[in-house]
């Protein structure tokens, strides 16, 4: 099947239902996106999909074949990807770093879509799970990245 | 000998002109060996061995250090670069730092080390400094040479050598060469503290771009050539092995399965990808048997009668602890309250999960890529494992994407034997990943801890105090430290710090059938949580404010005075509650202090009701670790412990049932999540005191401070974790 990564196009010979992530992580060796649960609990996995940021780990791989897929390799391509990054290192948020690929696609997505969040706005996004507690600078990083 | 005079007995040596990097114009620095060496290791160094490396400096000005202890969100590498770059006069931007391999010279504790029990800084902070500083006299000595001055009338500055009186400089790039030939001055003298540029500042992380750009690597993303990928499927009970699989043929048709083996204790199923043989070995139909475990979990094992036998068991009780005469003034006294508190067991649940990838060598040589707290004990089971010597065996432990005491070595909970194995069985290389589930169903839990307590109240306070802490510590289990003398199994209750004239501390041991494990903060975890919830119990029974009663029965202790005085001033001055806040609800404040891992906390927490569950809103903290290095980092680090002391206090809980655990992900065995992590404001002093750890220290007063906030907001005493088993009505 064809699949579109990174603004390329790709052809993966893969059973259609194997998740988005194992193709991205061992078809395309795409290693920053991550495995973290494999049951959509933990966000390690998030890939934008046409900007929406998506559970790779849960997210058959034939379901996406004609979606324009993002993953973490190209986040600084767009000036609002920048930002977060420089946000990212600014605020010192990763701390093991497991989880920040698909943190930093989750603010990517929210501040594409809304330049200027609101608390609520960055509460109701940033629902990914982080185990070494990063979640205060995550949301100050946040705060930084977007436009206001 | 303690391994830190052992430590402090090393000094560097100069072996640029031995081993793997002659001829490169770098300069080396090693170590002497803190230990004598084994017959093997002289006959090794006999035949002239690659001679490994701590600090190497190289043409272009830039230092590559070999780091002993391993990187996993502790923000070790950027600590020694900067410990390491201030001696050394070099800024920590041109470090780069990597993991050292198992053995020597890196074994620092004493022909071991682990990254654990908040030791790495401390224990290498004099080394590291050493290592800098005696780079940066040779240096000197090689531009003295090569201008024909003397080295006293050099200095330097950051990445090079200034002769003031000629205006000549050198970059140590272009010294390396000729420092490379130079002995190691056999004393430097170390920086002043008062000149210090980069210890002591929030020098930024040097991993930080990497992990914001998905380009750091882990061992789930190693990659040898030829591998195949494995995936296993564990008997749901600890115990039981594979007698067959009955649709074996079909398994082994199905796509990309290169073959399916039955291990002691779990069925593989090797594929040229990892989906693949996930898909297929959770396919299998095992018939499972009896087999063969050090630690058999018994099939009628459940939680809730565990902790029901640890509340009832009788037995000696060996004494951990003793001031005056606790016995006595608890059965003279009025007033007499008692109390059992427990924790559960609970799992790391580090992001990454565990995975390890095998390769046999043609000369008989076994590499081992692998997530790792302890390459030399790695090292020598992936041996045993393989029938090789520790000496072929090569353990290349890569960036952690969590830890929090998951990667020490624990038999049935650590993937690189099944990985070494399959390798062996398919004559290729291995990379084995578990799933989540299979995560949960082997970690090596914290133990479930329970621990009866007596306290004598007087109109001021406790008169007396006598704790039985029952059950099994993690230190007991893997390094045979007795009942009594095993601090994992009993500090956080030992190891307190007031002034109770009566006190007594016991340990009844109790075998824990699971395979227990280190967790952050480790017996500290929960043991403040029970020692502190009961003082504020004898506060309320002698109608004593907790603050109050602590800052009286801290008079004699400077350190702890200090920090309770800072956290009160943190969070804008003592005030208990409950009390509305702006958003109108009604919240509460509890403190609690703790003294882990040679430093000192204290912390105050702010809860309210929501729906009937706890919500934290705020977490002040004060840290005394003595000295630090960098403020920053230290931060980080509390931020961090106080997200896990929160997520264990709030909603963390493996149970198990017919020897079972319950939970095998995420979905029934929630962690913190964003919308729980409280606003966390930290207060770091240093008393100057010998450097405490900080990976660990911020956690143990937390749980302790949310149920004593909890208690003053609804009445309701919690002595059993965690918080979102409990009902609380109302507010």
């Amino acid at each position: 099947m064809q699949l579109t990564i990174n603004g390329e196009s790709r052809d993966v010979d893969v059973d259609p239902d194997t998740p988005l992530l194992w193709v991205i992580r061992e078809e395309l060796g795409l290693t920053g996106t991550k495995y973290g649960c494999g049951i959509a609990q933990c966000g390690a996995c998030t890939v934008l999909v046409d900007g929406y940021p998506t559970r790779s780990c849960q997210t058959p791989a034939e379901s996406v074949t004609g979606a324009e897929i993002k993953t973490i390799e190209t986040v600084e391509e767009t000036e609002t990807g920048r930002r977060v990054v420089e946000a990212w290192v600014a605020n010192q948020v990763p701390q093991c770093g497991y989880c920040q690929s698909g943190q930093v696609l989750a603010a990517t997505a929210l501040l594409t879509e809304t330049p200027n969040p609101t608390d609520e706005d960055i509460e109701y996004a940033m629902v990914n799970l982080c185990r070494c507690g990063t979640y205060n600078k995550i949301r100050a990083a946040v705060r930084d990245a977007s436009e206001a | 000998m303690t391994f830190m005079q052992k430590l402090l007995k090393q000094a560097p040596v100069n072996v640029s002109r031995r081993g793997f990097l002659s001829g490169t114009g770098a300069l080396v620095l090693s170590t002497t060996l803190p230990v004598r060496p084994s017959k093997a290791q002289e006959a090794e160094a006999a035949a002239g061995p690659a001679v490994p490396a701590f600090l190497e400096i190289h043409e272009d000005g830039t230092a590559k250090l070999l780091s002993p202890f391993i990187e996993g969100g502790q923000g070790i590498y950027t600590t020694f670069a900067q410990v390491v770059g201030e001696e050394l006069d070099l800024a920590p931007e041109n470090f780069s730092v990597e993991i050292a391999p198992a053995g020597p010279p890196y074994d620092v504790m004493g022909g071991f080390r682990i990254t654990g029990g908040s030791m790495s800084t401390r224990t290498s902070y004099e080394l590291m400094r050493q290592l800098g500083a005696s780079a940066r006299a040779m240096f000197l000595e090689a531009a003295a040479q090569d201008w024909g001055v003397d080295a006293s009338e050099l200095t330097t500055e950051p990445g090079m050598v200034v002769h003031e009186a000629s205006g000549r400089r050198a970059g140590y790039g272009e010294l390396a060469a000729v420092a490379m030939d130079l002995p190691v001055p056999s004393e430097v003298t170390l920086r002043d503290p008062s000149e210090f540029r980069w210890i002591k500042t929030p020098v930024p992380r040097l991993d930080v771009r990497d992990k914001s750009t998905g380009q750091a690597k882990y061992s789930i993303d190693v990659e040898v050539d030829g591998m195949l990928l494995a995936a296993v499927q564990h008997a749901p009970r600890l115990g039981l092995t594979p007698a067959s699989v009955s649709n074996l043929s079909e398994i082994e048709a199905m796509r990309g399965v290169h073959s399916v083996h039955l291990l002691n204790g779990a069925v593989a199923v090797v594929a040229g990808k990892f989906w693949q043989a996930r898909r297929a070995v959770e396919a299998a139909e095992v018939e499972w048997t009896e087999g063969e475990a050090q630690w058999p979990m018994p099939a009628d094992f459940s939680t809730d009668v565990f902790r029901d036998t640890l509340a009832g068991k009788e037995g000696e009780i060996v004494e951990v602890e003793a001031k005056g005469d606790a016995a006595s003034a608890l059965e003279s006294a009025d007033t007499v309250i008692e109390a059992i508190y427990d924790a559960p067991f609970v799992v790391h649940g580090q992001l990454e999960p565990p995975s390890a990838t095998a390769r046999f060598n043609d000369d008989g040589t076994l590499e081992v890529w692998t997530s790792c707290q302890a390459p030399e004990m790695f090292q020598g089971t992936a041996a045993q494992v393989a029938g090789l010597n520790p000496s072929q065996v090569s353990i290349h432990s890569q960036m952690l994407g969590g830890f929090f005491g998951r990667h020490f070595l624990y038999a049935t909970s650590n993937p690189f034997p099944q990985a070494i194995a399959l390798a062996k069985a398919v004559g290729q290389p291995v990379k084995l990943i578990w799933t989540r589930e299979e995560d949960f169903l082997r970690d090596a839990p914290r133990p479930l801890g329970l621990a009866r307590f007596r306290g004598a109240i007087g109109p001021d306070g406790p008169t007396a105090l006598s704790v039985e802490v029952v059950g099994e510590g993690p230190t007991g289990r893997w390094y045979d430290a007795p009942v009594g003398s095993d601090p994992s199994a009993t500090e956080g209750i030992s190891g307190k710090s007031y002034a109770i004239a009566n006190s007594h501390v016991g340990q009844i041991f109790h075998p824990n059938p699971a395979v227990i494990g280190y967790w952050r903060a480790v017996g500290h975890s929960m043991h403040d949580f029970m020692y502190e919830g009961f003082l504020d119990e004898i506060a309320g029974a002698a109608g004593q404010d907790p603050f109050e009663m602590r800052r009286a029965l801290l008079t004699d202790n400077q350190r702890l005075s200090t920090l309770l005085e800072a956290v009160g001033e943190l969070s804008g001055g003592w005030q208990p509650g409950p009390f509305e806040a702006e958003d109108g609800s009604q919240r509460a404040r509890g403190i609690a202090m703790a003294s882990p891992f040679g430093s000192e906390a204290a912390a105050i927490a702010e809860v309210s009701l929501d729906g009937g569950e706890v919500a934290v809103h705020q977490v002040w903290v004060a840290i005394d670790p003595g000295q630090i290095v960098n403020p920053a980092i230290v931060e980080a680090q509390v931020q961090s412990a106080v997200a896990l002391g929160v997520s264990q206090t709030l909603v963390e809980e493996l149970t198990y049932e017919d020897g079972e655990p319950t939970a095998r992900n995420f979905d029934l065995y929630p962690i913190l999540r964003p919308d729980q992590m409280p606003e966390v404001h930290v207060r770091i002093i240093e008393s100057g005191a010998p450097m405490g750890g900080v990976g660990e220290p911020g956690l143990p007063a937390v749980g302790p401070a949310i149920v004593n906030a909890v208690a003053t907001l609804t009445g309701e005493r919690i002595r059993s974790l965690p918080l979102s088993k409990h009902e609380f009505g109302g507010a």
